[in-house]
């Protein structure tokens, strides 16, 4: 068991612990945390397949503005755990066993399948920063350019959503 | 001779045009045309009855074919007529006894109002046409149509006067315990159709078809045959129907239930003797219940207060008789005393009609008495009538009841010393219900008293030609000893028990032995007929309980009760549990269930459209995981 | 590391996603399950780049995997957007029916 697996396996059961923990949670504030949590592990994850760049942006983009603006929701509403709705114990019961009969299904067709590709970790120049940036603008600058286009239309959006009348 | 062949079938065609005017008809008919075309049709059939017999006394016997009625694979099943001895005596017996019962019922049923009337008489029209069917059948189907079809108006007609509720529960009786006896009859026919492969009687008493049936298939076939005879004839153990069944009005007590339907039995073995002859099991099963049923009905007879009662077990045991005759093997006899009590059972209802008219509706014996001062021609014939029943020479009932035990004697004096001892009861209780009725004081109320007259002509008339029947009818069969080749009847059905009589050994008893057995059985019943006229001349009435054997047999040996505890009330909480249990909780249940599940249903659909998005998204994903599973997995 | 770990785990985690969508009924943590589903999808992304940096290397073609990493970061981009959108209408929704219960939300019924 040499330690990229460990990592591996530690970084794993953080992530889908916090997962759990994330759709548990009473409190709304709570969940947002856990999220958090998942967040970086999964930026963990990203550092382990060398994916540099993007790890730091997750951090960046989701743990730190998103986040931030769905806790600024939540603050602004004053939600805590007392006013939580609570769903149906049955229908949370349907929800769970579909969900998990999905996730037999399609783990069951995944051990059907006996490749073995393995994947590249800890080395690779692929997440490297300058191949990234290469790649982005000179391939996909068009998509780059447009989803400047895409922001400005989502913060007019937001604004006109947001005004009152 | 084809014209025998032409009108035979418009024998029964007639009542059953009959039926058809009156029952349409039954609210615009007056009661005279009613009564009128109800009585000519029956005329009109026995006048071509009469024609035929003379057609096959001259030795014409016919099958008419008419259409086929089932053909199925190997089984042909047509609709024909078997015109021969047998039938012809009986469509004569049918018509010409019915024909007088109409006319009797013009005068007897003149209160009712004009629809009833009307219902009363196509009630009978159907009836004679059912009975002569069933006489006239040339296989068992055809005769089970008439069989059914008597039943059925054996209901209709008991249950007459249907807003009295004893009355139809007495109409639902008779007709359930015949339908016991039914299904016996059919279980026959379905195993000799099994075995045999047809149901028409010259094939299947062909000697290639009897060949092909064993002693066992004979055997269990005309035991069948018989529980058929002992519901439609009122045997043990089916017989408790036939003294409820007085609830109707007497004329039809006197056509159905003593001179026809209840025959029909006796027809049925008598046609199939050839069957019987071969399975002396059940000749001596036959015998024996036919005994005990005569004697036991007997017993019953002589403590019943009412006029029609009284009639009704004389008839069953009369019967009785009847069935010992054919299970002793004497067709002959039996058929003989199917004829003689014809007529003077008829003539004894009939009789007993008139008295229950003049008393304006009374049944009951200890309120009468002394009649015979007011009611000439009713007294004379019914004395006959008693004179007949009780067996005295010369009259008809002595040769064929005579004939029958003779026919005992020779099979087993056991059976013969029993039968005489009946003979004796019979004797007794006819004469006790004679005298109570007829002679002493009248012990009836002032108003019956002003009440009492002679029944007008309508019903004295037919009382009169049947009270001569009744003297005369035994002289078509005086037996050998008092004159070589006095028995015209025996060499008339002659080719109907050839097979029979070819198969059987005759015991001949010699004349010495004849004249003692006569001349016992006589004896015994004058001793126990005048016995009875002079106690019951005298009689008074009492409040005196009876005790011991007397209520036992007051009280017909509590076998209705019997029945009641054994068959009917499980039979009752049995449909009752299943009203409770299967109709209401399961049924029920299941169909109002249905509805529940409809609504349950469709209120759990109606949240697909409830706006929710997490139904939604709840959808979405049971979608995307079918699809997963039809792709990956089927 | 086989791929199939990865598979699983960001299968697992998308089913946590949906599980959370379907068992939640405030709108606010509903939105935050749909980032976590799209987060295992990035997870998957990048891992899925990774093991064709090691297959084509292996056959000396030239590598695509960065295309895959440039996808996620699109993905980022859109799902900031879209944040930012949903959270407006939500705090819309808030101000009109002052509750953020899904169940009452049900506008969609006729």
């Amino acid at each position: 068991m040499n330690i990229t697996t460990l990592s591996f396996i530690l970084l794993s059961v953080m992530a889908v612990s916090s997962g759990i923990m994330m759709i548990r949670s009473k409190n709304p504030v709570h969940s947002i945390l856990w999220l958090i949590v998942v967040f970086f592990s999964i930026s963990g994850h990203y550092i382990l397949l060398n994916a540099q760049f993007l790890a730091i942006v997750n951090i960046i983009v989701y743990a730190g503005a998103i986040m931030v603006l769905f806790l600024f929701v939540v603050m602004l509403m004053n939600l805590n755990a007392d006013t939580e709705p609570v769903k149906n114990y049955r229908l949370q019961l349907i929800g769970v066993i579909s969900g998990g009969s999905l996730l037999l299904v399609i783990l069951s067709a995944l051990m059907k399948m006996d490749s073995k590709q393995i994947v590249q970790m800890k080395v690779g120049d692929a997440g490297l920063i300058k191949n990234l940036g290469n790649v982005l603008f000179t391939n996909y600058v068009f998509p780059f350019e447009i989803s400047s286009v895409l922001f400005l239309s989502a913060m007019i959006g937001a604004v006109i959503i947001g005004t009152k009348e | 001779m084809n014209n025998v062949l032409q009108i035979a079938w418009l024998i029964p065609i007639l009542p059953l045009i009959g039926f058809m005017i009156n029952g349409a008809g039954r609210n615009v008919l007056s009661k005279g045309i009613s009564g009128f075309i109800g009585s000519a049709v029956v005329f009109a059939s026995f006048l071509l009855s009469v024609y035929v017999f003379i057609q096959v006394k001259n030795g014409n016997t016919h099958v008419a074919h008419y259409f086929n009625f089932i053909s199925v694979d190997f089984l042909k099943i047509a609709f024909d007529f078997k015109i021969d001895q047998l039938s012809s005596l009986f469509l004569l017996i049918i018509t010409g006894v019915g024909f007088l019962i109409h006319v009797y019922s013009t005068s007897y049923m003149h209160e009712e109002p004009a629809k009833d009337f009307a219902k009363y008489f196509a009630y009978l029209n159907l009836f004679v046409f059912s009975m002569l069917i069933l006489v006239m059948g040339a296989n068992y189907v055809i005769m089970f149509i008439g069989w059914e079809g008597v039943g059925l108006c054996s209901y209709l007609l008991i249950g007459y006067w249907f807003k009295n509720n004893d009355y139809t529960n007495a109409a639902n009786k008779a007709f359930i315990m015949n339908r016991i006896g039914d299904l016996g009859f059919l279980l026959a026919v379905f195993w000799l159709i099994a075995k045999a492969g047809t149901v028409s009687f010259d094939e299947v008493f062909s000697a290639a078809t009897l060949a092909k049936l064993s002693t066992t298939d004979i055997t269990g076939i005309t035991l069948l045959l018989f529980v058929g005879a002992t519901g439609k004839s009122a045997q043990i153990p089916l017989y408790t129907w036939l003294p409820d069944a007085m609830a109707g009005p007497t004329p039809v007590s006197a056509l159905i239930h003593a001179a026809t339907m209840v025959t029909a039995g006796i027809y049925m073995i008598a046609r199939s003797n050839i069957l019987y002859t071969m399975a002396p099991l059940t000749q001596g099963v036959v015998a024996i219940v036919g005994l005990t049923t005569a004697v036991l009905a007997a017993t019953i007879a002589l403590k019943q207060n009412d006029i029609k009662k009284v009639l009704a077990y004389s008839t069953v045991s009369q019967l009785g008789y009847m069935f010992l005759g054919l299970g002793v093997g004497a067709y002959t006899g039996a058929v003989f005393h199917v004829m003689t009590h014809a007529f003077f059972k008829a003539l004894l209802f009939l009789g007993a009609g008139s008295v229950i008219h003049a008393m304006g509706g009374e049944q009951d014996m200890r309120n009468m008495g002394g009649l015979k001062r007011y009611m000439g021609t009713t007294h004379l014939t019914f004395l006959l009538g008693c004179l007949a029943i009780a067996g005295m020479p010369p009259f008809s009932g002595f040769f064929s009841k005579d004939e029958i035990l003779a026919a005992a004697y020779a099979n087993n004096p056991v059976l013969w010393g029993i039968g005489v001892i009946t003979a004796m009861m019979t004797a007794f209780y006819m004469f006790r219900l004679y005298a109570m009725t007829f002679v002493g004081k009248f012990r009836g109320t002032h108003e019956q008293e002003h009440h009492l007259h002679e029944s007008p002509a309508a019903i004295t008339i037919p009382l009169i030609i049947l009270a001569l029947l009744a003297v005369i009818g035994g002289w078509v069969g005086i037996p050998e000893v008092f004159m070589h080749g006095g028995h015209r009847l025996e060499a008339f059905l002659e080719p109907v028990f050839e097979q029979s009589n070819a198969i059987t050994v005759k015991h001949e008893l010699s004349h010495a032995t004849e004249y003692m057995l006569m001349g016992i059985s006589v004896a015994g019943a004058l001793i126990a007929l005048l016995y009875a006229w002079n106690k019951f001349s005298k009689y008074e009435k009492t409040e005196v309980p009876s005790a011991g054997f007397s209520k036992l047999v007051e009280n017909k040996w509590y076998v209705d009760e019997i029945y009641n505890a054994i068959i009917v009330q499980p039979l009752r909480s049995l449909s009752v549990f299943f009203n409770n249990v299967v109709e209401k909780k399961g049924i029920d249940g299941l169909v109002n269930g249905t509805g529940k599940a409809v609504n349950y249903g469709s209120r759990q659909l109606r949240w697909l459209q409830s706006g929710q998005v997490g139904a939604y998204v709840l959808l979405m994903v049971i979608g995307i995981l079918v699809l997963f599973i039809i792709q990956l997995f089927l | 590391m086989d791929i199939k770990a990865y598979i699983v785990l960001a299968l697992t985690l998308f089913t946590i996603g949906i599980i959370g969508v379907l068992v939640r009924r405030n709108a606010i943590i509903i939105f935050m399950c749909v980032e976590l589903m799209l987060n295992a999808v990035n997870l998957l992304l990048v891992a899925f780049s990774k093991m064709h940096a090691v297959s084509t290397a292996a056959k000396a073609l030239p590598t695509f995997a960065s295309d895959a990493q440039i996808f996620v970061f699109f993905i980022m981009v859109v799902a900031a957007a879209e944040v930012s959108v949903g959270l407006a209408i939500i705090v819309m929704l808030y101000r009109n029916t002052h509750s953020v219960d899904v169940n009452f939300l049900n506008r969609l019924k006729n």
